[in-house]
């Protein structure tokens, strides 16, 4: 297996005018490519922080952050963050937005800008594609925000939470829709979450964070069988995962 | 989305409802203005208010004739409408650039924060005895005035616009690997039309206030000039009829700004 991601020692020490804050102490893990991992932990543990530490938003005080390789200068343009809402322009049509990060990278070749619509046409968003977000539902807004992250053609996604704003009958079938989309593309992708079945459905590896300092309590290895997340949670096993991480957790 | 299917009869009667309601404001709207300009009429005439402090609507449509057929008038508004407008095309346009600025740099923001807020509970008409001395007592104080109680809201409407963009996007738009020229173009600007549009709409009657008050420190001409004058020789008719075209053109430009909003809007929608 190669590895796509890999961190080690990292430490994150961020100063405020009454303290010096220790966000993240000696972590280390790795993330194989074509997996799915999961970062679960109690909430404020800094999960979002690990994952703009990936995305190079922020540097680490201490240890290496490598991706396929290159120690610390990891490139943006291998990346693809997903962030809690979908943050579409509202001012931009699905077409305009899925775009967006074509135009921030100065990709102008005509391929990436037909590797979008190709997306859009396999995702079901083709039809909707001259439409403006507040005309989609919640859940096609997060497709088309998914889809805009691959059109540069990422090779790791880093997902923070990108569930967590939908009703959570929308949340099982957008949790499947992405799984699927992912996985199809195959692309590699970090998901950052609160939600243990969320976690448990989704991934072939979970890593399970302490308080904050943010470190390594346990990694698992959830296998189950299913060909999707809702599948998935069907399995009597998930049961037994469950219980298995959520004692971790407590 | 519209319907075409035929409307239930419930439906009809909730329309019917509405129309009459929209008629039977508008309808009150209207019939208020002419009781007042009826009751004002009547009374001067009936001489229970004297027409020669409170004048009438029959003199001031009068007086207005009277102006229009004098060549000059005409000269008046345009001295007033040259002086509001590029007072406020000016205080909107230098107003939005340092906003810019002060979203750029937070450094500079923080400098000039108290530096902007004393500009801005300043009363810009004490400046009048300095503006007359460096400009002069001719239009280019005037438009100085127009523009200086302009710039200060327009800088502080837009900054505020520009700061509340939301932080998320701009995150977005930074793991894409965006630096800050292509947050301000892709996010900030486009973002920050609806506050534009707010800005221009407070600054259209700010500009107004700027090119009246200039013009009662120092004029030989305009619409502000003839208020003065026509207070000063106790002409009231031509005080009120002044100050009825500086309404119409007031409301003409404040309609044009929500013409504007409206369009880009449409705009936006196509």
């Amino acid at each position: 297996m190669e590895k796509l991601l890999e961190l080690k020692d990292v430490s994150l020490t961020y100063q405020t005018p009454n303290d010096e804050i220790t966000a993240i102490k000696n972590l280390s893990f790795y993330c194989n490519k074509g997996d799915f991992m999961s970062i679960i932990g109690p909430s404020g543990c800094g999960k979002t922080t690990v994952l703009s530490l990936i995305a190079g938003l922020i540097s680490p005080t201490s240890g290496e952050i490598s991706l396929s390789g290159a120690k610390n200068t990891i490139k943006r343009e291998n990346l693809g963050y997903m962030l809690q809402k979908d943050e579409l322009f509202p001012w931009r049509n699905i077409e305009k937005n899925v775009y967006l990060p074509l135009e921030i990278k100065g990709i102008k070749s005509k391929t990436a800008k037909e590797n979008a619509l190709y997306l859009l046409k396999k995702y079901g968003l083709y039809e909707f594609k001259n439409n403006y977000p507040d005309e989609l539902s919640g859940g096609m807004r997060q497709r088309a925000a998914l889809i805009r992250t691959l059109a540069s053609d990422p090779e790791l996604l880093l997902l923070d939470e990108p569930f967590s704003a939908l009703d959570s009958q929308t949340r099982l079938s957008v949790c499947d829709d992405v799984y699927k989309i992912i996985k199809s593309e195959l692309k590699t992708a970090v998901l950052v979450t609160h939600d243990i079945s969320e976690a448990i459905s989704m991934s072939d590896i979970i890593v399970v964070l302490t308080a904050r300092p943010a470190q390594v309590k346990s990694i698992f290895i959830p296998k189950i069988e299913g060909e999707s997340p809702i599948k998935k949670r069907e399995n009597p096993d998930f049961g037994i995962w469950f219980e298995k991480i959520w004692r971790e957790l407590n | 989305m519209k319907k075409t299917t035929t409307h239930s009869k419930e439906r009809i009667r909730y329309l019917n409802k509405r129309k009459k309601e929209r008629f039977s404001v508008i309808f009150l709207r209207i019939s208020l203005l002419c009781a007042l300009i009826a009751g004002w009429e009547i009374f001067a005439n009936a001489g229970i208010i004297d027409p020669f402090i409170a004048s009438s609507p029959s003199r001031i449509i009068r007086t207005i004739r009277n102006l229009f057929a004098e060549d000059n008038f005409l000269y008046h508004i345009g001295i007033t409408l040259y002086e509001t407008l590029v007072g406020f095309i000016l205080a909107a346009a230098i107003g939005y650039i340092i906003a810019l600025t002060l979203w750029w740099s937070d450094k500079a923001r923080k400098v000039l924060e108290p530096y902007i807020v004393v500009l801005n509970s300043l009363p810009k008409i004490a400046l009048g005895p300095i503006i007359i001395i460096w400009f002069g007592s001719g239009e280019k104080s005037i438009i100085f005035m127009t523009f200086i109680i302009g710039i200060i809201v327009a800088v502080m409407t837009m900054l505020n616009g520009f700061l509340t963009v939301d932080k998320n996007k701009i995150l977005l738009l930074r793991s894409f690997g965006a630096n800050r020229f292509q947050i301000l173009s892709k996010l900030v600007i486009p973002c920050s039309i609806p506050t534009l549009i707010s800005m221009l709409k407070i600054n259209v009657g700010l500009a107004w206030i700027g090119s009246i008050m200039g013009e009662y420190l120092v004029s030989r001409a305009g619409l502000g000039y003839l208020i003065v004058y026509g207070g000063q020789v106790f002409k009231l008719d031509l005080v009120l009829a002044s100050t009825v075209v500086l309404c119409a053109l007031a409301t003409l430009m404040y309609t044009i700004i929500a013409l504007l909003e409206k369009l880009i809007i449409k705009y936006k929608n196509e």
